[in-house]
C-alpha cells in the first residue's frame, strides 16, 4: 500500500513524528476500530480517528438524533434531527476524510451480535451510556481478545481506562457487576457538562491510536479520572483481580449475556447509544 | 489515625473499612473499594480493619457516555 501525494500531505503532521512516520501511518490506514455508541464519547472519538486516517471505523447505535443530544454529541447537527445517528456520523466522517471506510450498524449492541461484531475489529471504544452495555462490551472484548478503551462521563466527572484482556485489569476486576437498579444515576437522568464528552472521547481516541501504533504506555491497570470542576486528573492504579468473575482464577462468567436493562426515570431506551 | 482516601490524607475514626464508608454516608453498593492497590471484596468491608497509612480508594460507578 502506497500513499498518494495528497495523502502524504494530509497526514504529514503524523508522518513527521518519529514514533509514527510513514510506517505508522500505514498501520493507522490498515486499522479497524469499532465505536459502540455514536453519541457523546463516540462523536469526538470518531472525528479524530477519521482525521487520523483510520482505515475502517465501525459504528453501532440504534438511536436517532434528538435535540437534547446536540449539547455534546458534536458529530450531529441541527439538520440531522430525527435521522439515524450512525448515518449522520458516517456523513460527517466521510466529509472530513473520504479515505475512511465507515461501516454502520443501526442496531443495539447485545449478547447476540456483540462477539461477531467485536471480532471484526482491532480495537473497541466504549461510547455507551448505560451499565448493562458497558459490562457487555467488556465481556465481548474479553472473549474476542480485543483491546478496549473504556470511557464514562457523569455530571462533571469523566473516566478513561484501557483494557487489554488477560494482560491487564478488566472492568469487572474493579466493578464486578452493574450497580443495583436506581442507585446510581446515568447521564440521561443526571445531566452532564457537554465538553466532558470531548475531553474523555478524545483521550479514548488517543489510546486507540497508541494501541494501533504500538507506541507509548497504554492506560492499562490505571483509571484516569477527570474532575471538570477542579480541572484535575487523578490516576488510580488497578490490577487484575484474582476474584474477577470474568478474567479471574475461578470465572463464573463463561459466555456473553445481557444484564437487565436499567430502569430510568426519564428515558427507558438502552443499548448502544 | 491517618489514611489516604481517594488521594487525600484524612484523620479518621473507625475500626473497619465499612466504618469509613458509613462516616461518609456512602452506600457500599455504590462503590468498588480498593485497599492498598488491591480490590477489596464487598463482603470483607465489615471485617477488614483500617490501619495507619492505608490507601483507600472509593471508586464510584460512572455510567454515562452518550
Ligand atoms: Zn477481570
Amino acid at each position: 500500500m502506497e500513499f498518494s501525494d495528497e495523502q502524504v500531505t494530509r497526514y504529514s503532521r503524523h508522518i513527521l513524528l518519529p514514533e509514527v512516520g510513514g510506517k505508522g501511518q500505514k498501520k493507522i490506514a490498515k486499522s479497524r476500530i469499532l465505536i459502540v455508541g455514536a453519541g457523546g464519547l463516540g462523536s469526538p472519538a470518531a472525528f479524530y480517528l477519521a482525521a487520523a486516517g483510520v482505515g475502517t471505523i465501525g459504528l453501532i447505535d440504534s438511536d436517532a438524533v434528538d435535540l437534547s443530544n446536540l449539547q455534546r454529541q458534536v458529530i450531529h447537527q441541527t439538520t440531522d434531527l430525527g435521522r439515524p445517528k450512525v448515518l449522520s456520523a458516517k456523513e460527517k466522517i466521510n466529509a472530513l476524510n473520504p479515505d475512511v471506510e465507515v461501516v454502520t450498524y443501526e442496531d443495539r449492541f447485545t449478547s447476540k451480535n456483540a462477539l461477531e461484531l467485536v471480532a471484526k475489529y482491532d480495537v473497541v471504544i466504549d461510547g455507551v451510556d448505560n451499565f448493562p452495555a458497558k459490562f457487555l462490551i467488556n465481556d465481548a472484548c474479553f472473549f474476542a481478545d480485543k483491546p478496549l478503551v473504556h470511557g464514562g462521563i457523569l455530571r462533571f466527572d469523566g473516566r478513561v481506562t484501557t483494557i487489554v484482556p488477560r494482560k491487564s485489569a478488566c472492568y469487572r476486576c474493579v466493578f464486578k457487576h452493574p450497580p443495583p437498579p436506581g442507585l446510581v444515576a446515568s447521564c440521561q437522568e443526571a445531566g452532564v457538562i457537554g465538553v466532558l464528552a470531548g475531553i474523555i472521547g478524545t483521550i479514548q481516541a488517543t489510546e486507540a491510536l497508541k494501541l494501533v501504533l504500538g507506541i507509548g504506555r497504554p492506560l492499562t491497570d490505571r483509571m484516569l479520572d477527570f474532575d471538570a470542576r477542579r480541572t484535575a486528573f487523578r490516576e488510580i492504579r488497578t490490577r487484575k483481580n484474582p476474584h474477577c468473575p470474568l478474567c479471574g482464577e475461578h470465572p463464573t462468567i463463561t459466555e456473553l449475556f445481557d444484564h437487565e436493562p436499567e430502569t430510568c426515570a426519564v428515558n427507558v431506551t438502552s443499548g448502544a447509544s | 489515625m491517618h489514611v489516604k482516601i481517594n488521594g487525600k490524607s484524612e484523620e479518621v475514626q473507625g475500626a473497619t473499612i465499612l466504618d469509613l464508608l458509613k462516616a461518609k454516608n456512602i452506600d457500599p453498593h455504590m462503590v468498588a473499594v480498593e485497599l492498598n492497590s488491591a480490590m477489596l471484596e464487598r463482603d470483607r468491608l465489615a471485617t477488614t480493619p483500617v490501619k495507619e497509612g492505608d490507601q483507600v480508594e472509593f471508586l464510584f460507578y460512572m455510567g454515562g457516555g452518550r
